[in-house]
């Protein structure tokens, strides 16, 4: 079977707005960031969920991991860059906090997220169990393309702010993430199987131009967390509500692929996750975050946070997922064709 | 004595009371099924017999959530 997917498009082909699209400008043809764009990234008219925002930071970020087609990587630490990535930030964050009730403590963020839901069928796992066939499978897999193939990398950062017990756990567990010395059971590897074996094509960030803000607002999350010192409790309070979600949603999601037909590396991804992620979650939540307040009881507000941020927006696209699958709509930006047989 | 061997570090396991036993992996599990090896650093064994992957926890030791 091929790869199924529209044509190859590049990173710049599609803004999502006034502010994506001078972005994909300046950085397409190497100009500076106008003052203007930074005017216009902060300000009121751009929704700090939507498709413009969430985009135009995407793309910023994406010069901190692997960089763009093009755009020369000198251009990370870019003055102009900067000061429009940090009035996106300004919006982004704005709006979360917001939305979070805050200061909570980390057992009032963790502690429901330590039952086992009544309706283990509901949600997306089972609406792709119930459709008999792959397409939501395929379509959930690009939603999570961004976030997967760069699973772990942007916790990486946390690293070197970090110390003792808690510096020792979280490099341990990144450590497995990264497939524990051995490339083929990289995370990240282990997902581009899964696309593949549902007959995706696994290139980074080959379906970008698809994901929709609520799936890009996930990955941008973490990014923000990860390059902001200054949010490093934040960045362990959503490495740990990922762990702690994981293992009892990847057993769902192992149940929803085997139902719907999906190959073996598929299952395997989800698989892996569901026995790894439930030693991670006992790590994480007692070394790292015991470690981390041990040193430093002040940052329990923000590990708090970063936790129900990610709740937030995991909830945020759980809901546009089954939204779009109710209504009969794809959840894509472009519904995907329908694989041929090669 | 000459040439005594030297005492061996104890393994310390962690054990969460409402949860898993937590070992230092590698690690070797004598089963009724055979042997189940994992290679993880530390493997969390399921006490509460509801994992579907035993002997390793899936956090089915949970509370379920009440229905609302």
């Amino acid at each position: 079977m091929s790869a199924v997917g529209p044509a190859e498009a590049a990173w710049y082909a599609e803004p999502r707005g006034e502010v994506s699209a001078a972005l994909a400008d300046c950085l397409r043809h190497g100009r500076e960031a106008p003052a203007g764009l930074v005017r216009a990234a902060g300000g009121a008219g751009v929704d700090p969920w939507g498709d413009d925002l969430h985009f135009a930071l995407y793309l910023l970020y994406e010069l901190h991991y692997r960089g763009l087609d093009g755009v020369s990587d000198d251009r990370e630490w870019d003055p102009g860059l900067l000061r429009v990535r940090a009035a996106l930030e300004g919006r982004f964050l704005d709006a979360l906090r917001e939305a979070v009730p805050s200061p909570r403590t980390v057992e009032e963020s963790f502690g429901p997220l330590l039952t086992t839901p009544a309706d283990r069928a509901g949600g997306v796992s089972g609406s792709i169990a119930e459709t008999g066939g792959l397409w939501r499978a395929r379509e959930y897999a690009v939603l999570r393309s961004p976030y997967h193939l760069k699973e772990a990398d942007p916790h990486a950062w946390a690293i070197p702010r970090l110390t003792g017990r808690a510096k020792a756990a979280f490099v341990a567990i990144e450590y497995d993430e990264f497939g524990a010395g051995r490339a083929e059971a990289v995370h990240a590897r282990l997902f581009a199987d899964l696309m593949e074996d549902l007959g995706l094509d696994a290139g980074y960030n080959r379906y970008l131009p698809a994901v929709p803000a609520a799936a890009l607002a996930t990955v941008n999350l973490m990014s923000l967390f990860g390059l902001h010192r200054a949010w490093r409790a934040a960045l362990v309070g959503h490495f740990a509500c990922v762990e702690t979600t994981s293992s009892p949603g990847s057993a769902r999601m192992v149940d929803a692929l085997t139902a719907c037909g999906a190959g073996p590396a598929a299952i395997r991804f989800y698989a892996e996750h569901v026995t790894a992620d439930a030693v991670h979650e006992q790590v994480v939540r007692r070394e790292v975050i015991g470690g981390l307040l041990e040193d430093d009881p002040a940052l329990e507000p923000r590990i708090a946070f970063g936790c129900d941020a990610t709740v937030l927006l995991e909830d945020r696209l759980a809901d546009h997922i089954l939204t779009a699958w109710t209504n009969g709509r794809s959840a894509l930006r472009h519904p995907l064709p329908q694989p041929v047989a090669a | 004595m000459p040439n005594a061997p030297e005492p061996r570090a104890p393994r310390r396991v962690v054990v969460d009371p409402h949860g898993p036993v937590l070992v230092e992996g590698p690690v070797e599990v004598e089963t009724p099924d055979g042997i189940r090896r994992s290679d993880r650093f530390m493997v969390a064994l399921c006490t509460c017999r509801r994992s579907r992957t035993l002997p390793w926890c899936d956090t089915s030791h949970r509370p379920r959530e009440r229905r609302r």
